[in-house]
């Protein structure tokens, strides 16, 4: 099982999800600088958090525009299971392969916590490890993860069961009070139409060992294995 | 200033607006052995600054003890650096940044956060974990608000972009902090012990390169600022103040990390306070080598810049390196990737003169050891603060029930929970954090390993106020303390020294006394210090601050397999103090919350009990005897079991003593305890009693409220929403 992470300047959780996917796949992943056009071929590609380009203009908008994202863009055409976490989601709505956008927070501010997450959909390569309506606790750290579409755009997704995570409580409520950063319907991960594309705020990764206080997130990455082998 | 303007003439309101006196521009004649142009003005200025020469300072520094068999470098460096097994070091330093804060939070506050996490990085070592210690004016002061929500948005703003885990801190409100806050910042970093870097530039030819962003006019006697007080016109100096970019120093992180794996670099030194000025004097000093500086090669961000605002510009992320020669082309290369600038400005000389070079003109010469080493040193008069008589517990008479009085202090601007501040900061990133904020210490793993790095900041500056040497001793004391809680074995402090003006007697006498109580402890608790830094004249109008010598600590646990958090575990426990109760009310929150009154001699230190307490916790928790320790400090004995069930959602029933005052009991900050949870009592009584100990019952965990005796309680939900709500609701009606 080959595993890629695109690296780009600025990315800061790189080695968390190079810990996240040596530990599923038993391989360690190819790290890729954002300025190759050329990607190794591997079955998962993961875009990690941080900062890149600094957040400045918009999250994610610079690189977006990077010359790795072409070659990102033709894999994720290809059906390879392409996983954007936090700055990574960003990316990716910004590079076009998922819907909407993300606005800063409702708070204003950047929050970094535990929160639970309701598992909306298991039938999919990312999920495949926990049962719908599962409650996963993760934590998350982010300034812009307020999602947004327009309700035409909120619909089609539901309706075709791309929402995968939800802001819900520990009881897997999942309403105003629930949504800590304003997103629209409480949705904190979505996939795109052929189901290969996952993007998150919240961090699978920093969920994978004792240690950290929870391994609720190691079945998000065993799903990504299972779900290739 | 026009760029060619070196023959501004230096008149005695110029070289007083420089920051020198009478006697030390006599000095510098006479080391010049002429009058110095506005360049070597402008040098002598900053490099002969309190914030850079330590002047008032230096005198008690040299006392304090700095060495221990694990010390690999103490105090001198642009950190200090522990050796912490298995080929690895912990390098760290804990850093002011207070006036800057207070003219613009947002960017002093973040800025102080970028320039330590550069002296940690100069050294060779990853930041892996931030931490930080702010003191605000009291909390209904009109500015306290605007100036907290600036300066938390500043650490995170810069910490969470440069992926560094902010883990742990402390925050105070005082009166004495309305006119000038404390934003004091830690990093904690990991190399490899055989690859630390220096500062000391050697290799007559070698070049002397800049890497970095490019030099602006910010921050322009930005040092001179931070050594003098404040007055009302202060914040017109805003535009002393920095401006950070966190983005450029991640990849100035990377890069430099890349060069390092190589064996291209002689020296190294971050740009800080006085800029190209004092790295490059510090550089040749240390190395005992000349320099001559091309001035005009310096990457600049602005038309028109002149020589003396290149030597005192205090632009961010920029670094000086010596390389080994025709190394530059490699070494540009690693740059260019991250998309830096790097520029060749000079190179190094056997004339032991730094000469500034202007489109080939001379724009300055000036020896470097007589400007480095000789700068003034003063043995400042001083005098000792009175003591204040002990309070005897029994004058002390219950005004409203032990309950009540627990609900008032745990929802008072002191102890209510931090909890809006650390979420604002990213402290999981690196994926490494195993104690998260709100605990003694925050821990951090060791990537690849079990082994884990503990870090705290501790000070109580009101007991430093009624007495320095017991407030020194107790700021070192509690940082040991908190390390141990953790199950970490404390190995060395930074210490960040902020004080009132130091040329009044009374302000120079805390200082002293401060230093001698560290001293102390440092030597009994095996505790040394290896970095530091002093903020002197942090006051405004002639009103000093509360004394303040925030101490941070760092200690390492062997396997993470066994250590401790604060939160009961199970309701089954018994909770058991660890170490002596004396009943200090003197300066304790309860006088000050539910008296009024801030006074008494704080609780003394008694600093071989302190080891010995520390010792046998520490093996309690190694031997994995013990999973869940709160020390005692802020509020007492009953807050301290509160927070413990709070943490763990657990309640628990104190006992009173048969005898004695249970306002002291319950409230009293004796020093030198910890609580402990555990289901096997008497294995812990005895090994506490083996150890010259006191160990003692004091109540038993479970249920979910806080009782005394069986009798009166407070649920866990109540006690959670005063102590979690008094921040967000106090924050929130900031908004106008």
């Amino acid at each position: 099982m080959k595993s890629a992470v695109i690296l780009f300047p600025g990315i800061n959780r790189e080695n968390d999800a190079i810990a996240a996917l040596e530990q599923a796949t038993g391989t360690k992943p190819v790290v890729v600088w954002h300025g190759e056009t050329e990607l190794p071929k591997t079955d998962i590609i993961m875009v990690p958090g941080g900062f890149s380009y600094g957040d400045y203009l918009r999250c994610g908008a610079m690189a977006a525009k990077s010359p790795i994202m072409r070659a990102v863009a033709e894999r994720a055409k290809a059906g390879v299971t392409i996983l954007g976490v936090c700055n990574g989601f960003q990316i990716l709505t910004e590079a076009g392969l998922l819907p909407g956008a993300l606005m800063r927070n409702a708070s204003l501010k950047f929050i970094c916590k535990n929160t639970h997450l309701k598992i909306e959909n298991a039938d999919t390569r990312f999920t495949n490890q926990y049962k719908a309506g599962d409650f996963v606790d993760y934590p998350v750290a982010h300034h812009d993860g307020n999602f947004f579409a327009d309700s035409e755009t909120l619909d089609r997704l539901e309706g075709e069961g791309r929402v995968i995570l939800r802001y819900c409580d520990a009881n897997g409520v999942v309403d105003p009070a629930t949504n800590l950063n304003g997103s629209q319907r409480n949705i904190a991960g979505i996939i795109n139409e052929a189901g290969n594309v996952l993007g998150m705020m919240p961090h699978p990764e920093n969920a994978i060992d004792p240690l950290h206080g929870g391994t609720d997130g190691r079945n998000l990455f065993k799903s990504l294995v299972e779900a290739a082998s | 200033m026009s760029a060619n303007d070196f023959n501004t003439p230096i008149t005695p309101e110029l070289v007083k607006e420089h920051g020198l006196n009478e006697e030390e521009y006599k000095l510098v004649l006479e080391i010049m052995g002429r009058e110095p142009n506005i360049n070597e003005l402008g040098i002598f200025s900053v490099m002969w600054s309190e914030h850079c020469s330590y002047k008032s300072s230096k005198k008690w520094l040299k006392t304090l003890p700095t060495k221990a068999d694990w010390v690999i470098q103490g105090p001198g460096e642009n950190a200090g650096v522990i050796d912490i097994g298995d080929g690895q070091a912990a390098v760290f330093k804990m850093e002011s940044h207070n006036h800057p804060s207070f003219i613009e939070p947002y960017q002093g506050a973040a800025t102080g956060v970028g320039g330590i996490m550069r002296d940690v990085f100069t050294m060779g070592a990853r930041p892996i974990a931030n931490l930080n210690a702010l003191r605000f004016g009291e909390a209904d002061h009109p500015k306290t608000r605007h100036l907290l929500s600036g300066v938390v948005e500043g650490i995170g703003g810069y910490g969470n972009c440069m992926g560094v885990p902010t883990i742990g801190g402390e925050t105070n409100f005082h009166a004495s902090y309305n006119g000038n806050i404390l934003v004091n910042a830690m990093t904690v970093g990991l190399a490899d012990a055989d690859n630390i870097f220096y500062s000391a530039a050697a290799g007559i030819g070698n070049p002397v390169v800049y890497v970095g962003s490019k030099t602006g006019r910010d921050g322009i006697h930005g040092a001179t600022m931070a050594s003098a007080e404040f007055d009302d016109d202060s914040e017109e100096k805003r535009p002393t103040v920095q401006v950070g970019d966190p983005f450029t120093e991640k990849l100035l992180l990377e890069a430099c990390l890349e060069l390092m794996a190589t064996d291209m670099i002689v020296a190294i030194q971050d740009m800080g306070a006085a800029g190209l000025t004092s790295s490059s004097f510090e550089m040749a000093s240390k190395g005992g080598v000349g320099v001559e500086l091309w001035l005009d090669k310096v990457p600049m961000r602005e038309e028109g810049m002149t020589p003396y605002e290149l030597m005192l510009s205090e632009s961010q992320e920029r670094m000086l390196m010596v390389l080994r020669p025709g190394c530059e082309d490699a070494a540009k290369a690693i740059f260019d990737k991250w998309e830096l600038d790097f520029a060749v400005i000079g190179i190094l000389t056997d004339t032991k003169r730094m000469v500034l070079k202007w489109h080939g003109d001379v724009a300055g010469d000036l020896p470097i050891d007589p400007l480095a080493e000789a700068s003034p040193e003063y043995d400042r008069p001083w005098e000792p603060t009175p003591k204040q008589d002990r309070i005897d517990p029994e004058s002390i008479s219950a005004k409203v029930s032990h309950v009540e009085a627990l609900k008032t202090l745990i929802a008072s601007p002191d102890l209510a929970s931090r909890r809006w501040i650390w979420e604002q900061y990213d402290h999981l990133v690196m994926g490494n954090t195993i104690v998260r904020p709100g605990g003694d210490a925050g821990v951090v793993r060791v990537q690849g390993t079990n082994k884990g790095i503990a870090a705290t900041t501790d000070c109580t500056p009101r007991y430093v106020m009624a007495d320095p040497v017991e407030g020194g001793k107790q700021a070192v004391a509690e940082a040991y303390r908190n390390l141990v809680a953790t199950g970490a074995k404390p190995l060395a402090i930074t210490d960040n020294m902020n004080f009132g003006n130091p040329e009044r007697p009374r302000i120079m006498g805390q200082f002293v006394g401060a230093c001698q109580g560290i001293g102390e402890a440092c030597i009994a608790l095996e505790f040394p210090v290896v970095s530091g830094n002093v903020s002197l004249y942090n006051e405004t109008n002639g009103v000093g601050i509360m004394p303040t010598p925030a101490i941070g600590g760092v200690g390492v646990i062997s396997d993470l397999g066994h250590h401790a958090t604060i939160g009961i575990k199970r309701d089954d426990s018994a909770l058991i103090m660890i170490g002596a109760a004396t009943g200090e009310l003197g300066q304790s929150l309860y006088l000050k919350t539910i008296e009024g009154r801030e006074e008494g001699a704080p609780p003394p230190v008694d600093l071989n009990a302190e080891k010995r307490a520390g010792t046998l916790v520490r093996e309690l928790i190694e031997l994995g005897l013990v999973r869940t320790c709160h020390d005692i400090a802020d509020g007492g004995l009953l807050v301290t079991v509160a927070e413990m069930c709070l943490a763990g959602n657990i309640g628990a029933d104190l006992h009173l003593p048969e005898a004695g005052s249970e306002i002291a009991w319950l409230f009293g900050e004796d020093q030198g305890r910890y609580v402990i949870a555990t289901r096997d009592p008497d294995k812990v009584l005895n090994a506490a009693s083996s150890s010259n100990v006191a160990a003692v019952i004091i109540g038993q965990a479970g249920g979910d409220a806080v009782s005394i005796d069986g009798g009166e309680k407070v649920s866990l939900s109540e006690l959670r929403n005063l102590n979690e709500g008094w921040m967000p609701n106090f924050m929130a009606e900031a908004v106008q």
